[in-house]
């Protein structure tokens, strides 16, 4: 049966894919502003951990597609190719690669305070797997160590979502998803059978943002996972300070992360200093996450430079602090975002 | 302790650093771009309700792209529409902001 797999993975992504291709087609006669687009990241980082040194290009690639006024259909894939040193005291390096759907999901906008969703979806627990961790968003590289609580291992469901925004005022703002995940094995759309959802509360007056996370997992051993956020972007400056909080029944942890962009077109201005500070904390030695297996503490100094025509260079030292290991860690990299019509449309 | 392999990536990123500035200096601007004065005005008072929607639901996330052309404006809007969890009034008021 495992054999069989992969070869219905295959199948699915050409379904998929040619579904886009007739919802791409109809879409043709499109208003001149509606035209399909391409967007994503190229990127090519290094990450050095303790001395050894790992080397990854990475391509995320984008696509979007509405589809009249009600419906819009948007995916990424993730195309890394990693090579590490081979360790055991041979020389040289090993590569390995991945390729794989972030996403696939289809939206239906029922009206202003309702968006339908279903297909394949990020898992909106927290902030990061949603909003931060495309890789021409984050301002770090790597995730927090806490990514993977609330997200399991793919950070995608596979089912249905409701989300949109309850009450929007002048002073305040309340918006919230939920959503339902079936359990999948296939090869492209992993996930695991879970249900949860995200309430934010938004004060843009403050430009302060408060939420609250949570998700059960519905498959083998239930599992609950809470978590909470702070964002804050006071008015007027280019500064942003991102906390998050989370907690599984097998770790606990939180990450403070705050960026300050200079300001401007000019060429200081374009230098971003970054400070994040993490600390997880480990209940137990039975959970699937990706959680350090001890106490960990990491403070994380970056320094970002957004380049014009959309690059920007990224560089960081963490020091990590646990009970089995201190280890430096140096990160560098470099990020182009492209976006552009899937076609040269009307408005062109 | 910086290895060889690391700070031979610190000068590859410093030579592409000093590539793209040479290359910035002499941009033109081009007449299809639809964000590019959003990207200047994000620290400003918003002088719009799509400037404020902007201000406060882009880029929160993110930084904003510099350039892209008018016609996936509307599809870029949509987007935030969904993932910002914006009304049908937001999306409108951000669309005239970058088609103004």
């Amino acid at each position: 049966m495992q054999a069989h797999a992969p070869a219905r993975g295959h199948r699915a992504i050409r379904v998929l894919l040619t579904l886009c291709l007739v919802l791409f087609s109809s879409s043709l006669p499109g208003a001149a502003q509606n035209t399909p687009l391409l967007s994503g990241g190229v990127g090519f980082f290094s990450s050095t951990f303790g001395g050894a040194t790992t080397y990854y290009p990475i391509i995320e690639p984008l696509a979007a597609l509405p589809l009249g006024q009600h419906f819009f259909v948007e995916s990424r894939a993730t195309l890394l190719e990693t090579y590490s040193p081979s360790g055991n005291s041979t020389q040289g390096y090993q590569h390995s690669h991945f390729i794989g759907l972030t996403y696939l999901q289809g939206a239906a906008i029922a009206n202003s305070h309702l968006t339908v969703i279903g297909g394949s979806f990020l898992l909106p627990f927290g902030t990061y797997n949603e909003r931060l961790s495309p890789v021409w968003i984050g301002n770090f590289q790597d995730g927090p160590l806490i990514a993977s609580l609330g997200v399991f291992g793919s950070g995608s469901g596979l089912g249905g979502q409701l989300r949109g925004s309850a009450i929007s005022r002048a002073r305040y703002s309340l918006d919230y998803v939920a959503y339902f995940s079936a359990r999948s094995n296939n090869t492209q759309f992993n996930a695991d059978r879970s249900s949860g959802g995200r309430v934010d509360l938004y004060l843009p007056e403050q430009r302060l943002e408060i939420g609250a996370s949570y998700v059960r997992l519905l498959q083998g051993t239930h599992e609950n996972f809470s978590g909470m956020h702070v964002w804050w972007e006071p008015k007027d400056a280019n500064f942003r300070l991102r906390s998050e909080f989370a907690r599984g029944q097998h770790a606990i942890g939180y990450w403070s992360e705050a960026d300050y962009r200079l300001g401007g077109d000019s060429f200081w201005g374009r230098f971003e200093p970054l400070f994040r500070l993490q600390q997880t904390f480990r209940l137990n030695q039975n959970g699937g996450d990706s959680v350090p297996l001890v106490n960990t503490q990491r403070a994380d100094f970056g320094l970002d430079y957004n380049l014009p025509h959309n690059v920007r260079i990224l560089t960081s030292y963490a020091r990590q602090f646990s009970s089995t290991e201190n280890a430096n860690v140096w990160e560098t990299g470099i990020v182009y975002r492209f976006l552009f019509p899937a076609w040269k449309g009307k408005g062109l | 302790m910086i290895t060889k392999s690391s700070l031979a990536g610190f000068l590859l990123l410093a030579a592409a650093a000093a590539f793209f500035g040479a290359a910035a200096s002499g941009t033109a601007p081009t007449p299809r771009t639809s964000a590019k004065a959003a990207t200047k005005r994000q620290a400003a008072q918003p002088s719009s309700d799509g400037e404020r929607i902007f201000q406060q639901n882009c880029s929160r996330c993110h930084n904003a792209p510099e350039t892209f052309p008018q016609s996936i404006s509307g599809t870029i809007v949509r987007h935030m529409r969904m993932r910002a969890n914006l009304s049908q009034r937001e999306e409108q008021e951000l669309l005239k902001y970058l088609n103004p």
